[in-house]
């Protein structure tokens, strides 16, 4: 028999304790089993790239000789050596995009749930427009910006500006920053409104009753319940910016101190053809998204995994 | 017998019939106003995909409304230089068959994840999230090398492979949230008053499962459809290219120009099949919703 | 200790093992020895839609219908094109056979063992452009053969130049003499490419030869930079700083420059010949079809120097069917087949006899004025590392431009990492 208590609204679903020893071996036989396929993708996809990216940082780059083990040599090159000065400077760049355009698409999209959520008529072409920046592939978007942020382009046309974009680093930030959350905030918004659709009108319905106003319910009932979707756009956005590469590579090429650092890893990687420092940037890069998640999670106070876990 | 609660519903607008009308204008004002901005947000650029997809040379014609609107980009599109139609029947399977697949393996682990007692779940969870963290420009030397040793170069097995795992972790997530606040009980409750397990599963499981499933299969598709580098490293013609592949290769009359016309108008033909696609999916999540549950 | 875990590890891991152990056999790659291997083979280059690949390609399939080119094109960008030949040779993949590639990636994809050295008796070098044929050698060996060469000329508004009866400018000083006139129309005087990126390197080579000087010498071994690069450099920053160069040209590519002159914004502008067919075509937003005309750049004090560009054919070491690879390079390149090329896209020929054909001429009146350029035209740095060689002429050259740095700042941090990159050997 499942057991349940209301906190706060939210009513406590999953499973009961394990009944027996027997059944919580069974159970996690079941459990086991059906991770395993999930198991194998990630290994060979995810896991063998990154233990050899490991592997390859530890080595040094010898183009036309041959690779020693030198250690952390590479990451005290990027910390501190001649590489600081490039990797600080994508450091910075990247955290103050992800920052500044998780927030913003964060506002915009909730916004957009909000109403989107709402019951009237044409809701379907509200949907279906929230849809296209999505729905346009990334390499079609990043073309369309870069044409559409060129002094002559469209964007210099319609706000009758003369801003030289890709030309310095803050009007690149912006830009990138314009086009970024153009394309991913619809994203929010439809997490969000998964999660506000979970909640049952009655609920607003007796606040109403009870006298709330549209604010106070917005505050009580709205955002709680609305709290780990929010959390996992937050968390899944943050990911990707902090990886972003695309946009930043098309736009600006990294000029004007606009490398990220993807970008770096990319070029160091694949242009310069140094695959053991490429692999030292992108391990930082790994730990410092780790690391930022891990933040990101105690500061929202919510055990992401617990929640999602939860029973 | 635990009592249950309603099963959710989309929250409406309700409200006491003698609201007075400043009121209603008041309030349904801002929505209106949400609306337009929304709509204006999303649609813009959009709007200059479609009127430069429309104009012979939009490069140098860069007025707001096309003044001699021509088909001759979405000509070349589909012309023997391009022969976009392979691009988009790879696509289609492509993303068509991650997404299926994802959800698959998807289901499996956010069933065990969300239902399932076992230790070490936080851990398993952790790690399937840390996956999701890899910078992808990382995993494409190592991951051509090993696909380039099995001969599956330029075929759609790697690109499949590696969308799966790259959008696993996110399907993962977002069906475990949805597993766990599920109410489940209400399968039991179904079984007492007569179900078999079968109509039990049909009836009740599945249509209360259907939003996050879709949900998932949505962010799973679009990911797919839009994936670049990958394909980009692993596909070398049309016989296993992807759209954003192909779109990359347009190429104009020389090797210093891009054809942003015929850029656009492909971009266009991929966007609009996507979202009508899409938007057939997201009323079946409504429909999920007031179908399910069982009150009692 | 969660049990499920390891086994889902080990599980895993094992799957990893078995997967990258079953390798294919190891593509060792023939050096130079004998070309070896017959049989169909890929022809990997950048596209076009000139239709000049498809009509070498089809004459060559029908006179050896078992030995077929099938071609495997890249994106334009050289940038995205040279990522895909160094993620496919590193690999030591056999899938490309025949690689078109830019003539500044020779020395690079030599060192690295990724081409096969050409036999040069097999190949007429001694008719071919010299320029053009050097920059398919490195370290003595012939590495590749020209398809094309191409270098910079400058475009003017004959139009605006008539009207105030004056010639186009042979040097830095008359041209900028001529930018009154520009003024008065109120378009920009003078641009070319400067946004970061390799068209920067172009267009920073050509001020420095403009001037007299090179970057690099004795196979990119010493740094040669000096008093002319200062000159080159400080034209164009005052160029920026003066309001002669339009400030939007910090953002200009090949196809941005070409907007600007093509839509009359640009009183002169440096870039590659295909920009002529563009500005003859008939369209209504063409503001200077007709009101053109072309000359070799302007130097300082004579004549300048256009950079040498252009595509070469190699053959991957890698390649199983050498032999037909090295075949069908012969073919594409000779003079019949380039006159074709020429015919399509109006590019600079490797060989020199076609720049006099008159049916060329006919249909590209530009030609003269390119052979011309052809004879003084330089390669930029030949050096295995030419990435590491063009991104430290980028990074300095375009903060000069910017104004962040003082030109001479800019040559001298240039030079110092100029010494380092050839510090490295080879």
């Amino acid at each position: 028999m499942a057991t349940e208590t209301v906190r706060r609204g939210r009513v406590r679903r999953g499973p009961g304790p394990a009944q027996t020893s027997e059944g919580a071996r069974a159970e996690a036989r079941l459990a086991f089993w059906l991770l395993i396929p999930t198991g194998i993708v990630l290994a060979v996809i995810i896991a063998y790239p990154v233990v050899r990216a490991i592997w390859l940082s530890l080595h040094s780059d010898a183009r036309f000789g041959t690779s020693r083990f030198v250690g952390l040599d590479n990451y005290i090159r990027a910390f501190t050596g001649t590489g600081a000065d490039a990797f600080w400077s994508a450091f910075v760049f990247t955290t103050q995009l992800t920052i500044v355009t998780v927030i913003l698409e964060l506002v915009i999209g909730f916004a957009m749930a909000l109403i989107m959520n709402k019951a009237f008529r044409g809701r379907g072409l509200v949907r279906a427009s929230v849809l296209v920046p999505w729905a346009i592939p990334t390499a079609v978007a990043a073309k369309l910006w870069e044409w559409n942020f060129t002094p002559d382009g469209v964007v210099n046309q319609v706000f009758n500006t003369n801003i030289l974009w890709t030309a310095s680093h803050w009007s690149s930030f912006w830009a990138i920053v314009i086009a970024d959350t153009w394309k991913t905030a619809p994203f929010i918004a439809l997490l969000v409104l998964a999660g506000l659709q979970i909640i049952p009108g009655e609920v607003y319905e007796a606040a109403k009753v009870d006298g709330a106003t549209a604010l106070q319910s917005f505050r009580r009932i709205t955002l709680p319940l609305v709290k780990s979707a929010v959390i996992v756009a937050l968390l899944f956005r943050m990911l990707d910016v902090l990886r972003i590469f695309d946009l930043p590579f098309i736009l600006t090429n990294g000029a004007n101190n606009t490398e990220t650092l993807s970008t770096i890893a990319y070029k160091e990687a694949i242009q310069q053809v140094h695959p053991s420092y490429g692999s030292t940037l992108s391990t930082i890069t790994f730990v410092y998204i780790i690391i930022a998640a891990f933040l990101v999670n105690s500061l929202a106070r919510a055990d992401v995994v617990k929640t999602a876990s939860r029973g | 017998m635990a009592t249950t609660t309603a099963p959710p519903r989309p929250a409406v607008d309700a409200r006491p019939a003698s609201r007075p009308r400043r009121g209603w204008l008041r309030e349904n004002g801002l929505l209106l106003l949400g609306v337009a901005f929304i709509i204006i947000y999303c649609l813009a650029p959009f709007y200059w995909m479609i009127v430069s997809s429309l104009k012979a040379n939009p490069l140098l014609d860069q007025s707001l409304w096309p003044q001699d609107p021509t088909l001759v980009n979405y000509q070349e599109v589909f012309s023997g230089e391009n022969n976009f139609q392979y691009a988009l029947r790879n696509s289609v399977i492509i993303a068509g068959t991650t997404t299926i697949l994802a959800l698959l393996i998807g289901v499996f682990a956010a069933y065990a994840l969300a239902r399932l007692n076992f230790r070490s779940k936080k851990l398993v969870l952790g790690v399937i999230l840390a996956a999701a963290m890899f910078p992808l420009i990382a995993l494409l030397t190592p991951l051509f090398q090993l696909f380039s040793n099995l001969g599956w170069i330029d075929t759609y097995p790697p690109m499949i492979i590696s969308n799966i795992s790259f959008t696993l972790p996110l399907a993962i997530y977002v069906l475990t949230s949805f597993f766990s606040e599920m109410p489940w009980e209400l399968e039991m409750a179904a079984k007492v008053d007569g179900a078999t397990p079968g109509q039990a599963f049909r009836k009740v499981i599945i249509p209360l499962a259907a939003p996050g499933v879709f949900t998932s299969a949505i962010i799973v598709f679009i990911a797919a459809w839009n994936e670049f580098l990958i394909a980009y490293t692993m596909t070398q013609t049309l016989a296993a290219e992807p759209v954003t592949v192909a779109i990359a290769k347009f190429t104009g009359v020389s090797r210093f120009e891009q054809p942003f016309g015929t850029i656009m108008a492909a971009g266009v033909l991929v966007t609009i099949p996507l979202v009508i696609v899409v938007l057939i999916f997201q009323r079946r999540i409504v429909t999920g919703l007031t179908a399910g549950g069982v009150k009692g | 200790m969660p049990r499920r875990l390891v086994k889902l590890g080990f599980i895993g891991l094992v799957a990893v093992l078995v997967l990258t152990a079953c390798g294919g056999p190891d593509e060792g790659g023939g050096g130079g020895g004998g070309a070896q291997g017959t049989g169909p083979i890929t022809f990997v280059a950048g596209k076009d839609t000139s239709g000049k690949y498809p009509a070498v390609i089809n004459k060559w399939n029908t006179a050896h219908p078992d030995q077929k080119v099938s071609m495997i094109e890249l994106p334009e960008a050289a940038d995205a094109q040279r990522s895909q030949f160094v993620t496919n040779l590193q690999a030591k993949s056999d899938r490309y056979d025949v690689l078109g590639i830019d003539v500044v990636w020779t020395a690079e994809f030599a060192k690295s063992g990724w081409l096969l050295a050409l036999d040069e008796g097999q190949f007429p070098v001694n008719e071919m452009l010299k320029p053009a044929v050097e920059t398919g050698r490195f370290e003595g060996k012939l590495w590749a053969i020209p398809y094309d060469t191409n270098g910079g000329l400058l475009f003017y508004r004959k139009d605006i130049l008539d009207k105030a009866g004056k010639e186009p400018p042979k040097t830095f000083d008359e041209m900028t003499a001529l930018c009154s006139l520009a003024q008065q129309n109120n378009i920009g005087c003078y641009s070319g490419q400067f946004a970061k990126y390799e068209g920067l390197t172009v267009n920073f080579a050509e001020a420095v030869q403009a001037a007299g000087g090179e970057i690099m010498t004795d196979n990119g071994t010493k740094v040669a930079l000096g008093a002319p690069a200062t000159q080159g450099l400080t034209f164009l920053a005052n160029g920026f700083k003066d309001g002669e160069i339009p400030k939007p040209a910090i953002t200009y590519m090949e196809q941005q420059s070409q907007r600007a002159f093509v839509a009359g914004e640009l009183m002169f502008l440096r870039n590659w010949p295909y920009v002529y067919a563009l500005a003859a075509k008939d369209e209504p937003a063409n503001k200077v079809r007709g009101k053109f005309g072309v000359v070799p750049l302007p130097g300082f004090t004579g004549a300048g120097s256009s950079s040498l560009g252009g595509l070469n054919f190699a053959v991957s070491a890698f390649s199983t069917k050498q032999q037909t690879a090295v075949e069908f390079t012969k073919f594409a390149t000779n003079q019949e087949n380039a006159k074709e090329m020429v015919g399509l896209t109006g590019n600079a020929p490797a060989w020199p006899a076609l720049y006099d054909d008159p049916e060329l001429i006919k249909k590209f009146p530009h030609l003269p004025v390119l052979k011309e350029g052809m004879q003084t035209a330089k390669p930029r740095p030949v050096t295995p590392y030419y990435q590491e060689v063009t991104t430290a002429i980028q990074e300095n050259a375009y903060a000069a431009l910017q104004g962040q740095k003082a030109p001479d700042q800019a040559i001298n941090d240039m030079t110092t990492k100029l010494n380092e990159i050839a510090a490295q050997g080879g």
